[in-house]
């Protein structure tokens, strides 16, 4: 027994921020004073904020120190937990009223979120078994192997209304069904972990952060539909999530909870670890399999559906991590309560990675139906430096952008699509006004021109012209035209696509043009970017008034474009100009302006 | 188009031999087309055609289908990468907050176009896709290292960068 528990947080980004020091500076410092015996030191889960990275929690005071640097540690060591006086200073500042301090729940971060998926996230040790047990692990395995038939986990699955959360958003139960009702020799369960969609990250910290509750999942997928054996594709990138899913998956056998006859019930399941090698296609379904099966990951045609013909031409049903990392929940504490939660058509909650111009950059676990503007002014405490919130996107390069107008629309699967974006991974930017909105159109753009496995034509050459027609458009040569050729080919490329990415590739531009065409016109007519990013449209001028001649700007100019004598105003010729802004980066007195 | 090295192959026949091992273990498993290359490159570092040929021995696969593999994901690096590789990540959250300009700086620097490798062998460049370290944008990393929360100006650059000149 300890008397103290010293969470760190060893997710990617508080990794990233170097947690790992912080844990061995607290090894070191509190067996220097000899308190190895009575404080242990935790490597848990991500906890969510991790814009106010690296995180520590001290408990049972449940002390919520932030942006700890290894320096700190012998402080916290000294005076938390030697002479029990809170460290205040350390402590995340919205926590500290007065001489009070405030329960972390309490947080405008943490008061709006419910943790499901994420609840053991900064919980527990992911590489410890027993302390995933201890928070009944495993429970739910063994209620439906001894309690439930397989018909009868599916209708609750079915009857929870949970959703698909990697992006489509199919009723789980209703996919178990389907593959549990097809009869074969062989039947597999696999899990999506390749994710792909760049601004998202909560697989990745429910795998780091609990990965016992994924394995457990899919002993109940596989039970539920008759399979003997799992898979879970992840992507190479994720080295920590590897290897914490590769120690759980050895725990759990050497328990007993994977392998041959499951707690005694003559149920039998294992699994295995596939790495992906970087493809974002491989996030749909067939293209996945093929992948697992060591080909190109290319999609193949649907029907057959993976439920009758999947993973080595058997039945095979595929869920996201987030997906499983519910299911426990559901089993154990019933459909009906997980129904209670979200909206009547999207039960449940959904962790959104919040990202970009925003404050409380992190992960948040919100039920469905809450405002983006809670999401963004309540959690996400709102724009940086005073600037004003312009759009979010939701959904990466198959998703679109919710514009500030519309900042009171409830976060769920049919209001998103609505508005012609989606809910997909959970991946959420938030944009300031500094950002183009046709630029961000191309950057998705060009990510799926990339990404286009090249098998159809509409996406690998559709995708690609409409990329050369927005490049045309931010280089300033631009017809009102082109804005009509944008939706017609979109439009094809959305109808004639074999999967899913080249169905999904055009929402970017889409819902960007429905909710700022006059930003595109903008571009096409006054030959101007108004957020100042589109380089091409850029022009640097001297204001006369403002320039005192010092020269400075003439001699950083690196093509030699300013002209002018000392002590007069300075002139910028806008044919040599290379709109580098060296200029105006050097100018002492803001006599420069970039319009 | 991934970038073909034309640089000699340099492989030693310990190299091969290990690869042979591992190969002649798990080379005929169902999918092992992929795992093989993963380990391949883990070996060499990169995929000439030199390796693509000994996977394609040790897999009863043809060159083709394995070069076809090789070139479909991009973890899978044709040229061989620097001592420090960097890699700046290009995910939507690092890319509002500047990762791009990020990018342009260090090609300037290095002198060297994103893809490429110093001809001294000492520093690759790379744009990443997202590596899930959001919170910290923009970030950028070099071997292991990670940079978060970059300033887009490149005035840290030269800083980060002097750590690895030895």
């Amino acid at each position: 027994m300890f008397r103290s528990h010293v969470m760190v947080c060893g997710g990617t980004g508080c990794t990233s921020s170097g947690s790992q020091k912080i844990i061995d500076a607290f090894n070191a410092e509190i067996a220097a004073v000899g308190l190895h015996e009575e404080v242990k030191v935790i490597k848990t889960g991500c906890f969510g904020l991790c814009a106010l990275g690296p995180i520590v929690v001290v408990y049972p005071e449940g002390s919520f120190y932030s942006m700890v640097k290894p320096e700190d540690v012998k402080e916290i060591v000294d005076e938390h937990l030697l002479k029990g006086r809170v460290v205040t200073r350390l402590l995340y500042d919205e926590t500290v009223q007065g001489d009070t301090i405030k329960s972390l729940n309490d947080t405008e971060f943490y008061k709006h979120q419910m943790r499901v998926a994420l609840r053991n996230c900064g919980r527990i040790d992911p590489d410890n078994i027993e302390e995933y047990i201890g928070y009944d692990g495993y429970a739910a395995l063994g209620k439906v192997l001894t309690e439930m038939t397989p018909e009868q986990v599916c209708q609750t699955i079915l009857d929870s209304g949970l959703r698909g959360r990697g992006g489509g958003g199919f009723p789980t139960g209703r996919k178990w069904m389907l593959a549990a009702v097809n009869h074969a020799d062989q039947k597999y369960v696999a899990c999506n972990a390749d994710e792909g969609d760049p601004g998202a990250f909560m697989d990745r910290s429910i795998l780091e952060g609990d990965p016992h509750a994924v394995i457990e999942a899919m002993a109940i997928a596989a039970y539920a539909i008759g399979a003997t054996k799992g898979y879970v594709y992840i992507r190479a990138e994720y080295p920590i999530a590897v290897q914490r899913l590769q120690k759980a998956i050895d725990d759990a056998r050497a328990y007993g909870l994977l392998g041959k006859d499951i707690f005694g019930t003559g149920f039998e399941y294992d699994m295995e670890i596939k790495l992906g090698a970087g493809a974002f296609v491989c996030g749909e379904e067939t293209a996945l399999m093929n992948s697992i099966e060591g080909h190109r990951g290319e999609p193949r045609p649907r029907p057959p559906y993976p439920a009758a013909k999947g993973l080595f031409g058997k039945p095979t049903i595929l869920n996201n991590v987030e997906t499983y990392a519910n299911i426990p929940q559901i089993i154990l504490n019933g459909a009906d309560w997980f129904k209670s939660i979200g909206t009547e058509k999207s039960s449940g909650t959904k962790v959104f990675a919040l990202g970009g111009k925003i404050k409380n950059t992190g992960l948040v676990e919100i039920p469905m139906g809450t405002t983006l503007r809670t999401v963004i002014e309540d959690i996400g405490g709102g724009i940086p430096n005073g600037k004003k919130f312009k759009a979010a996107q939701t959904g990466g390069p198959s998703g679109g952008c919710i514009p500030a107008s519309l900042i009171d629309t409830p976060m769920d699967y049919d209001s998103l699509i609505a508005l012609g974006s989606m809910m997909g991974s959970g991946g959420l930017i938030v944009m300031d006004e500094d950002t183009c909105m046709v630029d961000i159109a191309k950057f998705f753009l060009e990510f799926t021109v990339e990404e286009s496995c090249g098998k159809c034509a509409p996406c690998r050459i559709g995708t690609k012209r409409l990329l050369e027609l927005l490049d045309k458009i931010t280089s300033g040569n631009g017809e009102l035209e082109d804005l009509d050729r944008i939706e017609e080919l979109a439009r094809f490329i959305k109808e004639n696509s074999a999967c899913g990415l080249g169905q999904s590739a055009p929402n970017p531009v889409l819902s960007t043009l429905q909710h700022f065409r006059a930003e595109y016109e903008a571009h096409i007519i006054d030959k101007k970017c108004p957020a100042g990013v589109c380089k091409d449209l850029l022009t640097y001028r001297i204001i006369e008034d403002k320039c005192k001649g010092c020269t400075l700007c003439k001699r950083v100019c690196p093509v030699g474009a300013i002209s002018g004598d000392v002590r007069n105003p300075h002139v910028i010729d806008p044919a040599k100009c290379i709109k580098c802004g060296a200029c105006m980066n050097g100018c002492k007195f803001n006599a420069i302006v970039r319009e | 188009m991934k970038k073909i090295s034309k640089l000699p192959f340099s492989g030693t026949p310990e190299q091969e031999a290990q690869l042979r091992a591992w190969l002649d273990e798990n080379g005929k498993k169902p999918g092992a087309a992929m795992p093989a290359l993963q380990y391949a490159q883990e070996v060499y570092g990169y995929l000439p055609v030199e390796v693509l040929r000994i996977v394609a021995e040790g897999t009863g696969k043809s060159l083709e289908e394995i070069y076809g593999i090789a070139t479909f994901y991009a973890q899978f690096s044709l040229s061989p990468k620097g001592k420090y590789k960097i890699a700046v990540c290009l995910g939507t959250a690092c890319y509002v907050k500047g990762s791009g300009k990020i990018l342009a700086k260090l090609e300037e620097k290095l002198g060297i176009a994103n893809g490429d490798c110093q001809l001294d062998g000492k520093f690759s460049l790379e744009a990443s896709r997202c590596i899930g370290a959001c919170g910290l944008a923009p970030v950028f990393t070099v071997n292991d290292d990670v940079y978060g929360r970059v300033k887009e100006d490149g005035s840290e650059l030269d800083a980060i960068l002097a750590k690895y000149r030895d």
